[in-house]
């Protein structure tokens, strides 16, 4: 299963899961919110540098998120 | 029974307002009027208990669709005592023609922006006292997601229906609605002089921009010096403005109060002249400098900028145990630390945002600024000034770095780090003119309550015994003063000084002012005065130690109420005045060590 935490600079994908066995309750809301759903596309905008956090595009939202948060989110391309 | 409506645009959220209200007591119901069937529920309103109709969702009062034929129908055959206008604070500009619509109806209502809390992010504002006088109804602010605003909605409600005697008649209504075409230029005119929308760059123009500053090697250091750069320019328009303010107060202090009150007896002379006026002056020529910097400020944090330090800082943060959310909360807390904690609530571990409130008070915020814009004025050349102020910065940040990482071991946390980086704004010159203009009446109320209280007991107690010479060891402040000297003394801090730190500890700003106070002096006389008697390396430890030692009042009673525990505020002060102590004492006893 790919995550998204492997995914690099520029590529894209599509969410196909958040893995909710570890994610938090409050967590998962806040991607709910933020419009991470299953089928929608997501870009990889850039990587901070020293294992920063993500910066991705879903739909018209710009979000940045850490490593940690990032290896919980399944993708498919 | 009281009647109230629910009417408003499609995607406003008010059937959440309508859920809210209702609870589980809503029911489906037929209406004279209307062939469809409409939610209605009874609620408590102030005394009474209102029927609750949450009506069809419309765009326009006098459209042609199905929902907009109910909502007309059931106006013109049911009465009702409150229309309740629910619309949408990010698309106010588009949305305000209804409220009019209704208003001309002559029905009673309450105009209810929903959404506050994505206006607040898109950096939308809105001046709802003003638009309230334009448009002649209530305005009420709401966010029916996280219910802020709720009591204040069922009070004005309460209150608008209290004001009229009986129902307005549906027949009433149904004549008033024939069609209004004056509506829409209206609109237009109370959203120009009542909203500020920022202007947002497009989704382009902000990626390019971000390929610059989030460059992975050259973000960073953009960033470190777009600040430096800032405070340059503060400082660069500030300072002249400060020097000619100093000057103000001073001509008249000579030209105009001296005059006036030499026939006063010689106490009274010296409480209003060497006392307050001498020692709020001192603080009042700061003010530019002050307003400069939280403008400053205030954009940069608006433009969204401030996101992108918080992508740029979290890997390092992480190290800390904070994150990239605490930076620019630290940010902020350079600004003013009492805001700055209260923006900690957006962290939602106990742990993160303890840690993160115990870094924000060694920000080093602009009331510290003053003290440290005057005394490197007394003890340093203008070539020098630059680096002491970037010196006394870069401490700040090691004291925030350092006490992050000795206590991240007690305030562990496992908050995920997910924040939305919004598109590039600016704010209007309007909006930038009332921020600033805030900032002074916020500095002015705080002069008029901390700072002349603080002034007046300083010169109290520099002047009392009167038999003693002024501010000397003789007087009740001599007498404080050395009854702390043991602790003072090791790090080259006098009795006079002493006095000046003890106040600090109501509002920074009281130490400069109560410098003048003691040595009787303002403005440049103050500041050559001073220079007599200290030398660079006890005026350096004196700035060191103002710097960590602990906050303001108000910064405190923020903790405590923030964090809700006297423990964790107790901490803060003890940790922050042993560290202060510990730093001053290295800086002290190291410099005369070394011969300077």
């Amino acid at each position: 299963m790919s995550l998204l935490y492997n995914l690099k600079s520029g590529d894209f994908a599509i969410i196909n899961g958040i893995n909710t066995a570890t994610a938090e309750q409050s967590l998962y809301q806040r991607l709910i919110a933020l419009g991470f759903r299953v089928g929608k596309k997501i870009k990889v905008m850039r990587k901070a540098s020293f294992n920063g956090p993500l910066h991705v595009r879903v739909g018209s939202t710009d979000i940045i998120l850490r490593e940690s948060e990032a290896k919980l989110i399944q993708i498919t391309h | 029974m009281k009647r109230i409506a629910l009417l408003g645009m499609p995607n406003t959220g008010k059937s959440t307002l309508f859920n809210r209200l209702s609870g589980a007591s809503a029911r489906v119901g037929n209406w004279p009027g209307i062939t469809v069937d409409l939610m209605s529920a009874k609620v408590l309103v102030g005394g009474h208990i209102a029927e609750l109709i949450d009506l069809p969702g419309l765009y326009d009062l006098h459209g042609f669709s199905d929902d907009e034929q109910v909502v007309r129908h059931f106006l013109s055959n049911n009465a009702v005592n409150l229309a309740l206008i629910v619309l949408n604070s990010t698309q106010i500009d588009r949305q305000l023609s209804l409220a009019l619509q209704i208003r001309s109806l002559g029905l009673p209502a309450v105009l209810v922006l929903n959404m506050q809390d994505e206006a607040k992010r898109a950096g939308i504002t809105i001046d709802i006292v003003r638009m309230a006088e334009e448009i002649n109804l209530p305005v009420l602010k709401l966010s029916a997601k996280y219910g802020d605003g709720y009591p204040a909605l069922l009070k004005k409600s309460a209150e608008v229906i209290d004001q009229q005697a009986e129902k307005v008649s549906a027949t009433h209504i149904a004549k008033r609605l024939e069609a209004d075409n004056q509506i829409d230029a209206e609109m237009q005119a109370i959203i120009e002089r009542s909203v500020q929308i920022p202007t947002t760059l497009n989704n382009e123009i902000t990626d390019n921009i971000d390929k610059v500053l989030l460059h992975p090697w050259l973000g960073l250091p953009i960033f470190i010096l777009a600040m430096l750069l800032l405070f340059q320019l503060i400082f660069s328009i500030g300072a002249p403005l400060q020097d000619a303010m100093a000057w103000l107060l001073g001509i008249t202090r000579t030209n105009l109060l001296e005059p006036l009150l030499s026939p006063a007896p010689n106490w009274l002379n010296g409480l209003l002249l060497d006392g307050i006026y001498n020692g709020v002056s001192t603080v009042a020529a700061f003010v530019p400098i002050i307003v400069l910097f939280f403008l400053v400020m205030s954009m940069v944090e608006d433009s969204g900028y401030l996101s992108r330090a918080a992508f740029l800082m979290d890997a390092f943060m992480a190290k800390l145990g904070l994150d990239g959310r605490g930076f620019v909360m630290v940010l902020m807390g350079f600004g003013c630390n009492v805001p700055a904690l209260m923006g900690t609530r957006v962290m939602r571990s106990k742990g993160m945002r303890l840690l993160t409130m115990l870094t924000i008070p060694l920000s080093l915020c602009s009331a510290r600024l003053q003290i440290f814009i005057f005394l490197i004025a007394v003890l340093f050349e203008p070539n020098q000034a630059a680096w002491v102020m970037f010196s006394l910065y870069m401490m700040s940040l090691f004291t925030i770095f350092l006490t992050a990482i000795l206590f991240q071991g007690r305030f562990k946390n496992n908050e995920p780090f997910i924040l939305e980086l919004p598109p590039y704004r600016f704010p209007t010159a309007r909006q930038i003119w009332l921020r600033g203009w805030q900032e002074v009446k916020h500095f002015l109320s705080r002069a008029s309550k901390f700072i002349i209280f603080g002034v007046v007991m300083v010169w109290l107690l520099t002047n009392f015994p009167s038999n003693v010479p002024v501010a000397s060891e003789g007087t009740y402040a001599g007498l404080i003063g050395s009854f702390f000297a043991p602790m003072l003394d090791p790090i080259g801090i006098d009795t006079t000084l002493a006095i000046a730190l003890i106040f600090g500890f109501v509002a920074k700003e009281i130490v400069i002012g109560s410098l003048a106070v003691i040595y009787g002096l303002q403005g440049d006389a103050l500041v050559t005065q001073m220079a007599t008697n200290l030398d660079w390396v006890q005026g350096m430890s004196f700035m060191l130690f103002c710097l960590i030692y602990t906050p303001c009042l108000s910064t405190i009673a923020t903790l405590k109420n923030e964090s809700k525990s006297s423990g964790f505020m107790w901490l803060s002060i003890v940790w922050s005045l042993a560290l202060a102590w510990l730093i001053s004492f290295v800086f002290y006893q190291g410099a005369r060590a070394l011969g300077l």
